[in-house]
């Protein structure tokens, strides 16, 4: 089953995107900060990181940048959960080796439509 | 899919009122001078999850408004916009204009966005201000603004209307684009593939891709996670040239693209196809500028009504959900628990069960009962008892909650009110990690609020006053709030003027309330402080002092079974102790015998027991007894009477008297025995029968009998006339 690793301080963004990821039959694991989250994804493999960009302790930049370091992370996708329109942000988020951006305010149904893209 | 947002709508209140309370506190403790970056970093970071969820879930009117309060803070941490008291006061209305929006929101009304739009406009005279006049900036901002107002819908009002309109111009001209895509050699290492491009192309249209595999070096030299292929590719389809950019959205920069549209005449070729893709995309997207372009015109009538339906359906859908679930109310609260009280409850659970099999495999064992068998049975009978008194303790702690909860907001009431009064005064708080049950905590809040209240306003002094009577500037309020023998003791300090006790005591005379000739301890001056009607401010401040006296702070806490009492120095200041139960389902109670029956008395009430001595109980007309307890008369309650137990009236020599004190009056109560005092689980009498005067609850004892807790304040009610009789023998003596 294919497996992704949520990051978002908020805890009912986590609710909603945990929810329809599994409705959608998929296998996920929440965290609430980057931190949280490198610890897991140092441990279990998985083949999606979704992860909001400001968060305490570990924000998502740092997170993609600490993931891309690791063998096992090179290539899986890691996409941002972003609220931000202005495109430094998403950029920054490119340049520490994200492979691309959900923008928020977003739907449960294109949720599932833009992992799709990278997850086939 | 559809999922029901409003399933999240609890946790994301709940986590937004904590939000701004984070907001509120860090903006208070925020240096102006000298600002700290993660405190500004953690405000914005509170702004941000309001304003994502509240776009998420569909509450338009505060991401509107949190957007504006989030274009600023971003400045200020951009160090783009310096933070000023000013900027902070700003900040400070948005949190409580957020939390009103909210509390509107969550109790399902509409909310009033005035404020909102109000502050909005000054966020935007900063913003203006703070962009040297850059006029771009401030169009910018607006436009922003202007999208948020639609923000659930921002991604398909955008290109709906549009593409339902261009299509069909489309189709006349463009069947297509000729697109060259050539990712960068590093495209793989940000877990893009080309594949999924490529994927995604397929499903718009008919594409045929050729690949060009020149670049690719020879194997000695192939790098394996480099990228040496490109592509020509041609896509047949009717989508808009925006479909097509966002298939390569994610890697714009990072490799070499070129799309140009295809053109071609023809348009019979392509008609009856563009007229199927085209039901299909709105079918995909509704929105409601879709719904209103197409029925008007309505020639496809199966077509309108699928629209209709699909467009109408998320707004129906809410409205609905609305109506289904009943209005509840903000009190269907819930409480969060730490896992690490969840997880011991589950090992206290797995401990009780395992002592239950041990002792269920000794009663079907069938052996029969000797010495060994019962020392055995004893001893798991103790560890049973053990397990469920920490089992009662772990329950109870779910209800405990830091007194944080209720403590936070007064930082920014103290300041908002200093400020008010021109006074300064700082606050101070102490063991706010110390935990209590909530609704003790959710009672107590009021009564503290009228403490801090008053400590502000009679309290502390202006600081002119403050500075000639050689005391610093800034006066001090402190809350301290620790655990003591299964109480908590909430104590509130100021370093003000004091309480004058001689004032007190003028006023209570003039009021009547104590007699021109009588003498008072200090003590019971003080006491004074207390007792109904007395205010010794000559005029009512909106601040404190609106006929909300300290007599109601007092019951309040009696009320939760708590005491309050008062200390101070002249000059120097003023100590409130409250003095509160951990809990409201549990109490100290001390048992007692009336007439056979077991009642139970609230330890915290009882002032004393005597024996009674005949010789100082006197009949006074009406038929009440009266004890001369000391200088005072008390009258004496029979529960055996009042309760219909007996009608003889029975010696009263070998019973013992209860004092009692409820607002400030002595009650002597007669009991024929004292038992033993032992820790109560009160069960509501008004749930299980009916409300009964002079109880406020009962309980089981180990026996299994159900005991009746008596209520002082109620008997105190039902014993009017007796105290009216000992009220006028205690003035005759005196």
């Amino acid at each position: 089953m294919t497996k992704i690793l949520v990051v978002d301080d908020s805890a009912s963004m986590r609710q909603m995107v945990e929810f329809t990821l599994k409705s959608a039959g998929y296998e996920v694991v929440d965290t609430v900060d980057g931190q949280q989250a490198l610890d897991i994804a140092k441990n279990t493999s998985f083949d999606l990181v979704l992860s909001d960009v400001n968060m305490p302790v570990m924000d998502g930049i740092e997170l993609v940048r600490e993931l891309r370091q690791l063998e096992a992370y090179k290539y899986t996708p890691i996409l941002m959960l972003t609220t931000e329109t202005s495109g430094d942000k998403k950029m920054a988020g490119k340049g520490a080796g994200a492979t691309g951006w959900v923008v928020k305010p977003f739907s449960p149904d294109k949720l599932l439509a833009t992992i799709k893209k990278v997850i086939g | 899919m559809s999922i029901d947002l409003s399933q999240f709508h609890a946790v994301f209140f709940e986590e937004s009122f904590e939000g701004l309370e984070l907001m509120e506190a860090s903006l208070l403790a925020l240096d102006v001078d000298n600002p700290d970056s993660e405190q500004i970093n953690s405000i914005f970071r509170a702004a941000h999850s309001i304003k994502g969820g509240s776009g998420t879930f569909g509450f338009v009117q505060v991401t509107e408004f949190t957007h504006v309060l989030e274009t600023l803070l971003d400045r200020v941490r951009d160090g783009k916009q310096t933070i000023d008291a000013d900027c902070i006061e700003l900040l400070l209305q948005s949190v409580d204009c957020i939390r009103s929006l909210l509390e509107a929101l969550q109790s399902k009304e509409e909310p009033d966005t005035k404020r909102a739009a109000q502050l909005a406009s000054v966020f935007q005279a900063v913003l203006d201000g703070g962009s040297d006049g850059n006029s771009a900036s401030l169009v910018k901002v607006n436009a922003i603004i202007g999208e948020a107002i639609v923000a659930p819908l921002i991604e398909t009002t955008k290109k709906d209307p549009s593409s339902v309109e261009r299509n069909p111009v489309a189709t006349r001209q463009q069947i297509g684009f000729n697109i060259f895509f050539k990712p960068s050699l590093e495209m793989l290492k940000d877990g893009n593939d080309p594949i999924r491009m490529l994927r995604e192309l397929a499903a718009l249209g008919e594409m045929e891709t050729t690949a060009d595999s020149d670049e690719l070096p020879v194997l000695q030299e192939l790098v394996p996670d480099n990228f040496y292929l490109s592509w020509t590719i041609e896509l047949l389809t009717t989508c808009d040239i925006d479909d097509v950019e966002e298939v390569f959205e994610w890697v714009e920069g990072e490799c070499e693209l070129s799309i140009t549209p295809m053109l071609e005449d023809s348009t019979v070729a392509v008609d009856s196809p563009t007229l199927y893709q085209l039901n299909d995309s709105q079918v995909k997207k509704p929105t409601t500028s879709g719904q209103r372009l197409v029925m008007p015109s309505g020639p496809l009538p199966s077509l309108d009504n699928l629209q209709l339906d699909i467009t109408t359906e998320p707004v129906q859908a809410m409205a609905v959900a609305a109506q289904v679930t009943a209005p509840v109310k903000a009190e269907a609260s819930s409480i969060r628990v730490g896992i690490d009280k969840v997880d011991s409850l589950i090992n206290l659970v797995g401990e009780l069960v395992i002592t239950q099999s041990m002792l269920g495999q000794m009663g079907s064992s069938g052996e029969s009962i000797t010495d060994e068998n019962i020392g055995k049975l004893r001893e798991r009978l103790v560890q049973l008892e053990h397990n469920t008194r920490e089992l009662q303790d772990s329950v109870m702690r779910i209800r405990m909650l830091p007194i944080s909860f209720t403590f936070n907001r007064f930082p920014r009431m103290v300041r908002d009110i200093s400020i008010q009064l021109g006074k300064k005064v700082q606050l101070e708080l102490r063991g706010e990690n110390t935990e209590l049950d909530k609704t003790v905590m959710e009672k107590i809040s009021d009564p503290m609020v009228h403490l801090i209240r008053n400590a502000l306003d009679h309290g502390i002094e202006m600081p002119a006053h403050r500075i000639a009577a050689g005391k610093p500037e800034v006066g001090t309020i402190v809350l301290n709030v620790f655990h003591q023998g299964g109480y908590v003791i909430i104590e509130m300090t100021d370093d003000g003027g004091g309480i004058d006790r001689e004032r007190l005591l003028a006023k209570a005379r003039t009021k009547g309330l104590v007699g021109e000739s009588e003498q008072l301890s200090e003590e019971q001056k003080l006491e004074l402080l207390f007792s109904p009607g007395l205010s010794t401010v000559e005029k009512v401040s909106n601040v404190s002092g609106r006929g909300v006296g300290m007599d109601v702070v007092r019951r309040n806490i009696q009320e939760l079974n708590g005491s309050v009492e008062a200390s101070t120095e002249m000059g120097v200041g003023s100590t409130f102790s409250i003095r509160l139960p951990l809990t409201l389902a549990i109490l100290d109670g001390q048992l007692v015998s009336v007439a056979n029956q077991t009642y139970i008395f609230p330890l915290m009430s009882i002032s004393e027991s005597l024996q009674i001595d005949e010789a100082k109980v006197s009949n006074v007309a009406g038929g009440s007894d009266v004890y001369s307890l000391r200088e005072e008369y008390i009258p004496i309650l029979r529960l055996d009477r009042l309760f219909g137990l007996c009608q003889e009236i029975g010696v009263l020599k070998d019973s013992l008297l209860v004092v009692i004190e409820s607002e400030g009056q002595k009650i002597g109560v007669v009991v024929d025995e004292l038992l033993s005092q032992q820790q109560i689980v009160i069960k509501s009498l008004e749930e299980n029968y009916i409300r009964v005067l002079g109880v406020s609850g009962a309980t089981i004892l180990g026996d299994g009998t159900v005991a009746m807790i008596v209520d002082a304040v109620g008997l105190s009610y039902l014993a009017g006339k007796d105290i009216a009789a000992a009220k006028k023998m205690t003035d005759a003596a005196a």
